[in-house]
């Protein structure tokens, strides 16, 4: 076993390298100008390094496509949790047959992945006059989210005992009280573990935004960079500079709550 | 219905019924359809579906789309699977290692893309400038450019992106096996192997087959990447089936095949997610709803 426990230490240190090192590059890579990037090694911060391609990037527009980011994440996070709980309550407190049909649907959402509806999905936000907008962003983006989102949540409203729920109600409350002092408080972990699932996904999600828009003033950043890679083609350290600005804000959030991302991302399967 | 009901289940069921369920329908109707977009779509019967089933580029498609699916699953299980059960122990190096190995889950897969499109570039990439100064000749090659390299390439970028993803789910995993199994099985002489074989892996099989079906069916749609760095090529050799969809239906303006590909991507997922449905917890979590009714 002390072999296999090396073997399996060599495997998790190699992994390491595989993980940093492309990010290290990227890092590196970014700091150099457009002329020594071509020239020097590239693995070795030798031959000087400036910051002046962050600059070239942000009056290339990349600031456009960070905000527009930040809006539809933000209005996707909160239509979606709000629309989930709601949901999930229901599902759980009261069951009737439409709550029961409605959880089964989106059991069988969980399963429909994006690329099967894409193409009906913009043909609807075509007809919509939503083609080109946020909006159109912001609506398909929630919905994708919704089925996951009040799956994770109907697990955690069903882990809060009976008993408590039962007593709330024996002593005159009714569903709305449970709802506003009982659930409301205790859902604040699942809701902020949801916030970054949920976010995450739209932050980084690409076909979407590919699809539904066209202009740049609607780019979000996946699809940013990707016009940035059109237009400057030959300039990669501007281009690693644009990705790295574009994940800085989600390496803000992970120096901050490095636990609570952890557990966010594996959050397909908490129960 | 009540007045409640509609308060709670409206805006959630409004919003999935609208933009995922009706596209859902309108894939399957719009299959039976010939249509480029512009006026009238005209009825075709099984038409579309006799060209898929005619269609070598959809043939080809399937194939290259079996291969990443397979491919993934065989590089990403293991590796994910031996990632995991190292830091889901608790020393402190172990918690450093498991924050690094997250990285890869805060970039974009447009961002990852680009990145490794600047590494693999045969002749200023990371790669070749690692061929120069070390001498490693086999590190410089047109990573994306040869027919018999992209498919891997693109399969192992892939795994870069999504076995930090695994990893967490193995760890969290084999977090939740409690301590006492080993105990005990250690008394009875077990010795490390036995334990993983007899302990770790069959407590594991939950995990395994959530993380085995979000493998599969992430593969099985896989697009962004191999849109942005191939778009298909070289030939048809990284033109998977839903790159295939996307260029019938946004670059040959047709509409009825590109959702007869839709449909078959769809039907593909929401089948295996059913396997998922069927040998996870998910399954139990509905008939404790049903048993609540």
């Amino acid at each position: 076993m002390r072999a296999g426990r090396l073997a399996v230490f060599l495997l998790a240190t190699v992994w390491l390298v595989i993980v940093l090192a492309p990010i290290y590059y990227m890092v590196l890579a970014s700091l150099r100008s457009q002329g020594s990037y071509l020239t020097v090694s590239p693995w070795l911060p030798t031959g000087g390094l400036t910051a002046s391609e962050y600059g070239t990037v942000f009056a290339a527009g990349l600031g456009r496509y960070l905000l527009n980011s930040v809006i539809i994440t933000a209005a996707c996070i909160l239509l979606t949790l709000a629309f989930s709980l709601g949901a999930a309550f229901r599902i759980v407190r009261k069951s009737s047959r439409a709550s029961g049909a409605a959880f089964r649907l989106l059991l069988i959402g969980l399963a429909i992945p994006i690329q099967a509806i894409i193409v009906p999905l913009y043909l609807l936000i075509d007809k919509l006059h939503l083609y080109d907008t946020l909006a159109a962003l912001i609506l398909a983006m929630s919905a994708a989210a919704v089925p996951v989102s009040v799956l994770i949540m109907v697990s955690f409203i069903r882990d809060i005992p009976r008993e408590l729920i039962g007593a709330m109600l024996v002593d005159g409350g009714t569903e709305w009280t449970v709802f506003r002092r009982l659930i409301w408080p205790l859902a604040r972990p699942v809701l902020a573990t949801l916030s970054i699932y949920d976010g995450l996904n739209v932050w980084n999600n690409f076909i979407l935004p590919l699809v539904l828009t066209q202009s740049s003033n609607v780019a979000v950043l996946p699809l940013g960079l990707t016009k940035f890679e059109g237009q400057y083609a030959i300039d990669v350290p501007a281009v690693m500079a644009a990705v790295l600005l574009s994940v800085l804000p989600l390496v803000a959030l992970f120096v901050v709550m490095r636990k609570q991302v952890m557990r966010s991302l594996g959050a397909i399967v908490l129960r | 219905m009540r007045l409640a009901d509609l308060i709670g289940l409206t805006p959630a069921m409004t919003l999935f019924g609208l933009f995922i369920l009706l596209p859902l329908l309108a894939a399957f109707v719009l299959s039976f359809f010939r249509w480029n977009g512009l006026g009238a779509p005209h009825w075709a019967g099984g038409a579309n579906w006799v060209q898929f089933a005619h269609d070598p580029v959809a043939a080809t498609s399937l194939v290259v789309t079996a291969k990443v699916v397979a491919l993934s699953w065989v590089v990403q299980t293991p590796l994910s699977l031996a990632l995991g059960l190292f830091t889901a122990g608790h020393q402190r190096y172990r918690a450093v290692y498991a924050a690094c190995y997250v990285l890869p889950l805060l970039l974009s897969t447009a961002g990852i893309a680009l990145m490794w499109e600047a590494l693999l570039d045969p002749n200023f990439g990371g790669l070749a400038g690692l061929s120069h100064s070390l001498n490693l000749g086999f590190l410089q090659q047109n990573w994306l450019g040869n027919a018999n390299l992209a498919l891997y390439v693109i399969v192992a970028i892939i795994a870069w992106q999504f076995i930090p993803f695994h990893t967490l789910l193995y760890q969290m995993g084999r977090r939740q096996i409690p301590r006492v199994l080993y105990e005990a099985a250690t008394l009875d002489g077990a010795s490390g192997w036995q334990l993983f074989w007899r302990v770790t892996l069959p407590q594991l099989r939950y995990t395994i087959a959530t993380s085995s079906t979000l493998m599969i069916v992430g593969a099985l749609t896989y697009f962004d990447i191999i849109y942005i760095m191939t778009d298909g090529g070289p030939g048809y050799t990284t033109r998977v089936l839903s790159l295939d969809m996307y260029q019938a239906a946004f670059q040959q303006d047709q509409f009825g095949y590109a959702s007869v590909l839709a449909v078959v991507l769809g039907v593909l997922g929401v089948g295996i997610a059913m396997l998922l449905i069927r040998f996870t917890g998910f399954a139990s979590m509905e008939s404790q709803q049903e048993g609540a009714a």
